[in-house]
């Protein structure tokens, strides 16, 4: 005989299957929402507000000062604006040079087995270890505190991821609809730019918003690299750490003007990032 | 339009001897078919004829240039692919267009080739559509549409309908067919399936190994084959193999069978150049054994008896198997002839039409 579920004991199932879903949802909503909202938040809140006990979850008051200050006392402004420039600008080139590369790799094997490897290789060094070097030739050369310099260096240092996902996403791209590209009279360049990159693009695409924000929240290269002129948003943050104690407002105001961009970015191209990430997963 | 001569071709993968000093000579307009098993090089040979292979030795001729290091783009070849090979974010138009796109053709004459050609192929109302959203058989059309609207001087065809299923493959290979038929340029089809290169080609080019086994008219190879591969390659149920030997007997060259049974006499004006006594394979197509009538063995026929052990009814012709001389023989029965197996019945052979192999050399005798 088969067991069967009375209406009773269905009850409980489900309900124990939700009480699952609410805990693991409500972990996600601590770990990942409790924050970001507290530092939205904080952003409006007035300064008498930060630290107090118990904590106040919407101040009654809420006020645009700290962003004023943030954007304008701290040239908060002026680091979005360079972010902007530098990550678009590195993001821009990154993709470009990383997708041709890693076509290049994938359909001529250039450089046979080991250059594909050498290029990956570039990330094992630790970032401490080349910062210095380019700070020495950037300051030779007329790049330190530029725009220029910055976004060279960020390509560089993005480069290898931007080649290693192409490469993976164009090796899995079948062969034959290139031979027919160039058997229907169109040249190698042409294969490439018309039949390759379109159906490439949601790895491009994916490639980009890892650039992207891997760039965007960079810290380290642009702190020793810049220093009145080209800082990005990032380096701003230390300011707000000083002898009179933090300022959260301010702080928490850059942070959540800083997330925008990675936001609608990530918003723009989501249908591409998921089929990007499962790529080899589906064919067809 | 072109003819296309090919000469001491070779090309290497790594330590892969691929295609092994191939020379091949095909006139303009001819339905030529390369076929043989997995591995013989007929896939890498009509790729370099396309340029996409690049060449270790030899020369291609297309129209009599010599193209060895011409892009595929100036060749003038148009290819169809086993997998299609559509653009799939290209609709039909742009499929079928792409090549008329990349010679910077005016719009309105390129619509109008784009549409004859979807004309012909039954395909019109799907010109909007994208590859995905077409059927197996649909896609294999694309895919010919795209090969035609050029109007290229040499078609390439690599295994086209392998991934159809039989019906749909059936028909595509009529359609093809009379494509040649109607346009009249030179076609190079590679294949591994017998029955599309019998029923297909104007000339059949078997390839083993990387080197031209036999080529020749279909029914050449079908009824002369020159060694025991292309004798068991072609045709379907395969050729049936029986080891003998030879016998010199009142009437000329006799040949008996291993297992025992009398020594059948050859016909006249075959006189296989071995001594008597050497080993032969004996080579039997079903459709050249049969069940024997009411009166004796006619002139020309072995009559033996047979105990069938295996039946297998197509609905026209039943197949049956028998043991010839303790060795496994295919007859190709009427539907009617035989009703299951473990029947015994009397089979006649056209010895006529036995072929005759060196087992050591494989050659024909």
């Amino acid at each position: 005989m088969k067991a069967r579920l009375t209406p009773w004991k269905l009850g409980t199932r489900r309900l124990r299957e939700g009480a699952v879903r609410i805990v693991i949802v409500g972990l996600f909503i601590m770990f990942v929402l409790v924050p970001l909202y507290w530092v939205i938040v904080t952003s409006i809140k007035p300064s008498k507000d930060y630290l107090t006990v118990p904590p106040v979850w919407f101040p009654a008051e809420p006020t645009l000062v700290h962003y004023t200050a943030a954007l304008f006392s701290y040239r908060g402004l002026q680091g979005l604006i360079n972010s902007l420039i530098i990550s678009s600008a590195a993001t821009l080139l990154s993709a470009v040079l990383g997708t041709m590369m890693a076509y290049s790799l994938a359909r001529f094997r250039t450089g046979g087995q080991h250059l594909a490897f050498w290029v990956l290789s570039q990330r094992f060094l630790p970032p401490v270890a080349i910062v210095l070097p380019i700070f020495l030739l950037f300051r030779g050369w007329g790049l330190y505190d530029t725009h220029i310099g910055l976004i060279l260096a960020y390509t560089f240092m993005t480069l290898p991821l931007s080649v290693w996902m192409m490469y993976a996403y164009f090796r899995q791209l079948p062969k034959s609809l290139e031979d027919a590209a160039l058997v229907d009279g169109l040249s190698h360049w042409q294969a490439f730019r018309l039949v390759a990159v379109p159906l490439a693009a949601p790895g491009i695409a994916a490639a980009a918003v890892f650039i992207f924000i891997s760039v965007w929240t960079e810290f380290f290269f642009a702190l020793i690299l810049t220093s009145r002129y080209a800082f990005t948003l990032p380096t701003i943050f230390r300011a707000f750490l000083g002898f009179q104690g933090a300022q959260y407002g301010e702080a928490c105001a850059l942070a959540t003007t800083s997330l925008v961009p990675s936001i609608v970015l990530g918003m723009l191209v989501q249908r591409h990032l998921v089929r990007g990430l499962t790529l080899g997963a589906l064919r067809g | 339009m072109a003819n296309v001569k090919v000469s001491a071709l070779h090309k290497h993968f790594g330590p892969v001897h691929a295609v092994r000093g191939i020379d091949l000579d095909i006139p303009d307009g001819e339905f030529t078919v390369l076929v043989g098993p997995s591995g013989c090089g007929k896939s890498t040979l009509l790729r370099t004829i396309a340029g996409l292979e690049e060449i270790d030795e030899g020369r291609i001729e297309i129209g009599g240039e010599i193209v060895n290091e011409m892009r595929p783009r100036d060749r003038d070849v148009a290819m169809v692919f086993q997998d299609y090979a559509l653009y799939p974010h290209m609709t039909v138009f742009g499929n079928i267009s792409l090549s008329l796109r990349a010679r910077r053709m005016a719009k309105s004459e390129m619509e109008e080739r784009v549409g004859r050609v979807a004309d012909m192929l039954g395909i019109k109302s799907l010109l909007e559509r994208y590859p995905r959203q077409l059927s197996g058989g649909q896609r294999q059309r694309v895919a010919i549409g795209r090969a035609i609207v050029r109007n290229p001087r040499v078609f390439l065809f690599d295994e086209p309908l392998s991934n159809l299923d039989a019906q749909l493959r059936d028909e595509m290979r009529g359609e093809i067919k009379r494509l040649h038929q109607e346009i009249a340029t030179t076609m190079i089809y590679v294949t591994h399936d017998q029955v599309e290169a019998m029923t297909l080609a104007d000339r059949i080019v078997l390839l083993r190994d990387g080197v031209i086994e036999q080529q020749g008219a279909p029914l050449d190879l079908f009824e002369q084959p020159t060694t025991l591969f292309v004798a068991g390659f072609l045709g379907s149920p395969r050729m049936n193999f029986v080891k003998g030997r030879l016998e010199g007997g009142p009437d000329g060259v006799a040949v008996k069978l291993n297992g025992g049974g009398p020594a059948w006499p050859l016909p006249r004006g075959r006189n296989p150049v071995l001594a008597n006594g050497a080993e032969v394979i004996v080579g039997l197509r079903p459709e050249h054994v049969g069940r024997a009538g009411t009166g004796p063995a006619a002139q020309g026929f072995a009559r033996v008896e047979a105990a069938i052990e295996l039946v297998q009814p197509t609905g026209s012709r039943s197949y049956a198997t028998f043991k010839l001389a303790d060795q496994p023989v295919m007859a190709e029965l009427q539907a009617h002839d035989i009703s299951h197996a473990g029947e015994r019945m009397c089979v006649d052979i056209n010895l006529r039409r036995v072929s005759l192999f060196d087992p050591g050399t494989g050659k024909a005798l």
